[in-house]
């Protein structure tokens, strides 16, 4: 392969408890920590090891999101990418306008393999990667937690509700990344230092031609019900006991 | 307002998933066609004409639609698409790789695992694992839906009236190449539709102590297993048993989570359940915050005591 592509985006860091805005229009990130998106970690830390077993020469991240998502493009290049793309946009764009702004990219990239996250922990929509494979009319392996080339071909685990299938798709093709692909590597202070100096190119969707306007309109972001406060047992036999009492057992 | 409802079943049965997300799919339009593809599937298209509220099963019966890969289920679907205002699937694995593929050459928005449907173009999803729930609107031609099957009953048997109606698949040479599948057996109850889950964590220790522990327990209460990510990652249960934020979503009648310290992510999966039963050495662990009951202490002593007052 020459190029893997890989989108990343910026989300509200995974262990930070999101909190709802009082007036209803979405979860508050303003001074909240700001991260990578796990899955989009993982499908970064893939394409690394792939270009280090040779299997690879370059790797290129991009970013949509406003512009401290360069941060985020940073991490990726810390961790191994050679350059970076960020479309900077005032808020998060829905998946499918994100899907259209990756199809130009790949475009003018021309990677032979896409690894993108499963999904995004923010709007855990887990659409993205199977609506460019539909864009572009390529073949697709999602939720993956194993990836080996084969030739011009990739042989792919994916993890299913039954279990485990797997498949063998051909290049260029896309892939997406479930939890237990790989653990993703620490950055080392020289190679943070190192990424600062890569090539990051800033561009807007109007550049790509493409309308981000939203599909859907957000009624409203509501906190979910509270479960209320329940009693601490001291033993098993009590245990079921008040079991037994809701009738549950 | 049509529906067309994806049937998610393995080949043998018909499964629930199937008869929640029709319930969902009921409250989008008033006919519901059932689409129920794979190869040999004429059992399943009989059981799917059972279900109380569908009108027409279409078959799509083909070698090439065996092993649900995307390409050629999309292609199906698409090839449908333009005779209806909603096409839905329970967001089971299957659901979740190819409706966005649908939806994208179809230029529309999917909106994923919707939990309640408001009116037949607005819904509630969570975001954020749970932590927040969003009501959005569409204004596309095409309602594209995954459905939380655990968020809604299952829809019952019915007169078996619908009609049985055989599909032309879409012929094409499919890129994606099927290798192989490793099924976890189990004789237990499934995991989604159980009414009672017992899930594991990291503090089992080990694949035989998760096995051993929680095995004689679950056999007990006739339950399904679960698992944190924790237990999952560390080898002890296989990822298919994984319950949170990015693996299955349960809402049974009674969750019992031993040694799980209760990660956001975690919750997501399990904290719509009815009743939450906590074990932990860690009295301070999240999960007592969800927990109906909670129960500090060693969970290798508590189990068998547990066992042995369940007598």
């Amino acid at each position: 392969m020459k190029t893997i592509l890989v989108p990343v985006k910026m989300v509200l860091d995974a262990n930070v408890r999101p909190r709802v805005r009082a007036d209803e229009t979405g979860v508050d990130l303003s001074g909240m920590r700001l991260s990578i998106n796990p899955f989009c970690e993982i499908a970064v830390e893939e394409a690394v090891r792939l270009k280090e077993a040779g299997q690879a020469e370059e790797i290129v991240v991009v970013s949509i999101g406003p512009a401290k998502a360069q941060d985020t493009l940073r991490q990726a290049l810390a961790m191994g990418a050679d350059r970076a793309l960020l479309i900077e946009t005032a808020d998060s764009p829905e998946p499918l306008a994100i899907a259209k702004l990756l199809r130009a990219v790949v475009e003018q990239e021309k990677p032979d393999l896409v690894i993108l996250g499963k999904q995004a922990v923010d709007d855990d929509c887990n659409q993205t990667g199977q609506m460019l494979a539909s864009l572009l009319d390529w073949p697709q392996a999602t939720f993956a937690s194993a990836i080996s080339v084969e030739g011009d071909r990739l042989r792919v685990t994916r993890e299913v509700d039954a279990g485990l299938q797997i498949l063998s798709v051909p290049l260029p093709a896309i892939v997406t990344t479930d939890l237990r692909l790989n653990e993703p590597r620490h950055c080392a202070l020289p190679n943070i230092m190192k990424a600062r100096k890569k090539p990051l190119t800033v561009s807007n969707p109007a550049d790509y031609g493409v309308d981000t306007a939203r599909r859907l309109t957000v009624i409203a972001v509501r906190p979910p019900a509270t479960r209320k406060a329940g009693i601490r047992v001291s033993t098993a036999a009590e245990l079921v006991s008040d079991l037994r009492q809701t009738g549950v057992l | 307002m049509t529906v067309l409802l994806l049937a998610d079943h393995d080949h043998h049965t018909l499964s629930e998933a199937t008869a929640r997300a029709l319930t969902a799919a009921k409250q989008t339009g008033n006919d519901i066609h059932i689409l129920v593809t794979g190869s040999g599937v004429s059992a399943i298209a009989e059981a799917a004409a059972t279900l109380e509220g569908i009108s027409t099963v279409l078959v799509a019966d083909d070698p090439a639609l065996a092993a649900n890969l995307a390409e050629p289920l999309a292609a199906t679907i698409l090839s449908l698409a333009g005779q209806y205002d909603t096409i839905a699937a329970a967001a089971t694995s299957v659901g979740k790789d190819v409706l966005p593929r649908v939806a994208a050459r179809l230029d529309v928005m999917q909106i994923s695992d919707v939990i309640r449907v408001i009116t037949p173009d607005t819904f509630e999803r969570p975001i954020y694992a749970g932590n927040a729930i969003e009501t959005v609107k569409t204004a596309d031609p095409v309602r594209v839906l995954t459905i939380r099957t655990s968020a809604f009953n299952p829809a019952p048997a019915g007169e078996g009236m619908a009609e049985i109606k055989t599909i032309a698949v879409p012929q094409n040479t499919w890129r994606t190449r099927f290798e192989e599948e490793t099924v976890t057996k189990s004789d237990r109850p499934e995991l989604a539709s159980a009414k009672i889950v017992i899930s594991g964590g990291r503090a089992l220790g080990s694949a035989d102590r998760f096995r051993d522990v929680l095995g004689p327990l679950a056999e007990r209460l006739h339950a399904a297993i679960g698992a944190s990510r924790a237990a999952v990652d560390a080898g002890y249960a296989p990822n298919d048993l994984q319950v949170g934020q990015t693996g299955k979503v349960v809402a049974p009648d009674l969750y019992i989570a031993l040694g799980i310290s209760g990660a956001i992510q975690h919750l997501a999966g399990m904290k719509d359940s009815k009743i939450i039963v906590a074990i932990n050495k860690d009295a301070d662990a999240p999960i007592f915050q969800v927990a109906d009951y909670g129960l500090v202490g060693d969970l290798f002593e508590v189990v068998p005591e547990l066992e042995k007052a369940l007598g």
